[in-house]
């Protein structure tokens, strides 16, 4: 009997610097072979170190990282032949063609001379760039850099796919086609993908688990829905029409809401948490209708992977993603031997 | 060497030559600002070929040999600024990411170096015949002459290399520029050795490594082959390249740190 072995296995991960902060204080991590994990977080919070920790660019301070059975630190070339990854911000030459691009990528990977041609050809096809393929990558647009370095990270037929924030910056129609192939990479091919994102809606649409992590812990993990159910249940916000009757629509609301928690006003607007989930939105109706209050705006609120990460770190992740950005940035750019962050080795993990 | 490594530099040596002829701005004024140094120095230097003791009675051949290292000093920066731009944009993870030796990782980006170093050599000593320059050591000479000129810009390469994975931004590398062409102001560039009247100038210049490569390429013009002349300078490149080759592979090493 074959020993099951999980895509991505890490206990304790923690990565210090010697003059700069502990990017990633103990991170444990498990994903299984054909998943899409969703690592969701505010700049600064550890994403991008841990990332390039599992895909052997930088080594762990402490802590046990396997993928795809191997360890991180002492089987980097194992380790590296069963990953691919697209780190944040397309890093292409821009003086070369895709084309150019995919002979180099197949090349360095050792495909044969007829497989490079036929590999390169047929991912070019499958990101959508067979026609701009003889174009210099410094023309293309921030979709088609994004796509090209989809296609370059799948030139190996890797197992596991990182994707470190791959739709950072595009436009919606871009990131709907990235996140297509994604879903068709671990529906049809069964690759791992290991996804990093500050886009809530992007971890909620693509992954079936996610992780939050904050100031390099994870705080939450689970399935989105498994997430938000642990919050409790939506919330309906109404705005009177007549500003004189709110006293009447908090006193409304208050008779339907969920728990002790009063009615909240921000403005004209009254909100509470729903007794009965979404469905008691329709008794809200009645009761308003009842007592003949008319209203300008009745909106039902779902909880949403913000509402967790507000439960969780006290912060919303928008506003957490200002003016944090320094610790991570400041870690990625840290030496990997531990030295200062300025002299980070090969690229800053931001 | 494996066939799997030899591929490897072969793809990374395509990149580096394509990328070079790529960038006309980066092409252009190595090309073109050699000579107009040249052109000043010819014209405005003239009447140093009446010192007594001085080598020939043609200044354009005597100062001919300025542009060859011009160049290859200007190279420092375009080989160290290309590999740095790799380690800003994150190129050179990708490129960590894949099998690919360190070894051809540095191979590789010199071959961009020595294509841009034939192209100078080849235009320089055009430029300098159809000047008037005379080459006294002939056709085989011109070969000697491309040798010499690529290995130079073979070790001023690795200098370059070295920059870039020490300092790891392309600011930094630009930043060492004026430092690079000290080296060359301070050597035998206008006036031979012997001639120069400043002691603490001939000092500089006899211990300045510039002068030898000047003179060894010098020598093919105005002498045609000059044992010692050639030897010294093929000795101060390699030296110049095997201790810089040394040092970019260490700071390669410890900036790819990949696991």
């Amino acid at each position: 009997m074959t020993e099951h072995v999980a895509s991505i296995e890490v206990a304790g991960l923690v990565k210090q610097y010697r003059k700069g902060p502990r990017a990633v204080d103990g991170v444990d991590l498990h994903v299984e072979a054909g998943e899409i994990y969703g690592f969701l977080g505010p700049n600064g919070a550890g994403k991008s170190t841990t990332v390039h920790m599992l895909t052997t660019l930088l080594p762990p301070t402490s802590g046990s990282a396997r993928v795809a059975g191997w360890e991180v630190a002492t089987d980097g070339p194992r380790v590296r032949e069963q990953i691919g990854a697209a780190l944040q911000e397309a890093a292409l030459d821009p003086f070369l063609t895709a084309r150019e691009h995919m002979r180099l990528q197949t090349a360095l990977h050792g495909l044969g001379k007829a497989d490079r041609r036929r590999r390169g050809e047929a991912l070019l096809e499958r990101v959508g760039l067979s026609d701009a393929a003889d174009r210099k990558v410094g023309e293309y647009s921030g979709g088609m850099k994004r796509r090209l370095d989809l296609g370059l990270a799948l030139v190996h037929g890797p197992r596991i796919l990182f994707l470190d924030e791959p739709t950072t910056g595009l436009d919606p129609q871009s990131r709907s086609s990235l996140w297509e192939e994604v879903r068709r990479l671990a529906r049809e091919e069964g690759v791992t993908v290991f996804l990093t994102t500050q886009y809530l809606e992007e971890a909620d649409a693509l992954a079936r688990r996610v992780g939050i992590i904050d100031h390099g812990r994870i705080v939450a993990e689970g399935t989105p829905e498994a997430l938000k159910a642990e919050i409790g249940e939506p919330s309906v916000e109404a705005i009177p029409a007549d500003p004189a009757r709110a006293d009447d629509v908090e006193r409304v609301l208050a008779r339907l809401r969920s728990g002790e928690e009063p009615p909240r006003r921000e403005g004209a607007a009254i909100s509470v948490r729903l007794r009965g989930g979404a469905t008691a939105l329709a008794d809200v109706v009645r009761a308003l209708d009842s007592e003949s209050i008319a209203v300008a705006s009745l909106q039902l609120h779902a909880p949403s992977l913000n509402d967790v990460f507000l439960a969780k770190t006290g912060r919303k992740l928008e506003g957490a993603r200002e003016g944090e950005a320094d610790a991570e940035e400041g870690g990625a750019e840290a030496a990997p031997d531990g030295a200062a962050p300025a002299e980070h080795p090969a690229r800053a993990p931001a | 060497m494996s066939s799997d490594v030899r591929v490897q530099i072969a793809a990374m040596a395509r990149r580096s030559v394509v990328r070079t002829l790529r960038q006309p701005a980066q092409l252009v004024p190595s090309l073109i600002f050699p000579l107009f140094l040249f052109a000043i120095n010819s014209a405005g230097l003239d009447s140093a070929t009446g010192l007594p003791g001085f080598p020939t009675d043609s200044y354009v051949t005597f100062v001919l040999a300025v542009p060859f290292i011009q160049a290859a000093l200007i190279g420092i920066t375009n080989a160290g600024s290309d590999l740095a731009r790799d380690i800003e944009t994150g190129f050179l993870d990708r490129l960590a990411l894949t099998p690919m030796s360190g070894f051809a990782l540095v191979a590789g980006q010199l071959a961009g170096v020595l294509a841009l170093g034939l192209l100078q050599a080849v235009t320089y000593l055009a430029v300098g015949l159809a000047a008037g320059a005379t080459l006294e050591a002939g056709v085989g000479g011109a070969l000697v002459l491309m040798a010499l000129s690529l290995t130079i810009a073979f070790g001023f390469g690795c200098i370059g290399l070295f920059a870039a994975f020490r300092l790891g931004t392309g600011e930094a590398v630009q930043g060492l520029f004026p430092v690079f062409f000290v080296f060359l102001f301070l050597s035998s560039m206008v006036l031979p050795r012997e001639l120069i009247e400043a002691d603490w100038f001939r000092a500089i210049a006899t211990y300045n490594p510039v002068s030898y490569l000047l003179e060894g390429i010098r020598s093919l013009f105005i002498v045609g082959y000059d044992g010692e002349a050639l030897a010294l300078a093929f000795g101060c490149a390699l030296g110049i390249a095997a201790i810089f080759l040394t040092l970019a592979i260490t700071s390669m090493r410890a900036r790819l740190v990949r696991t």
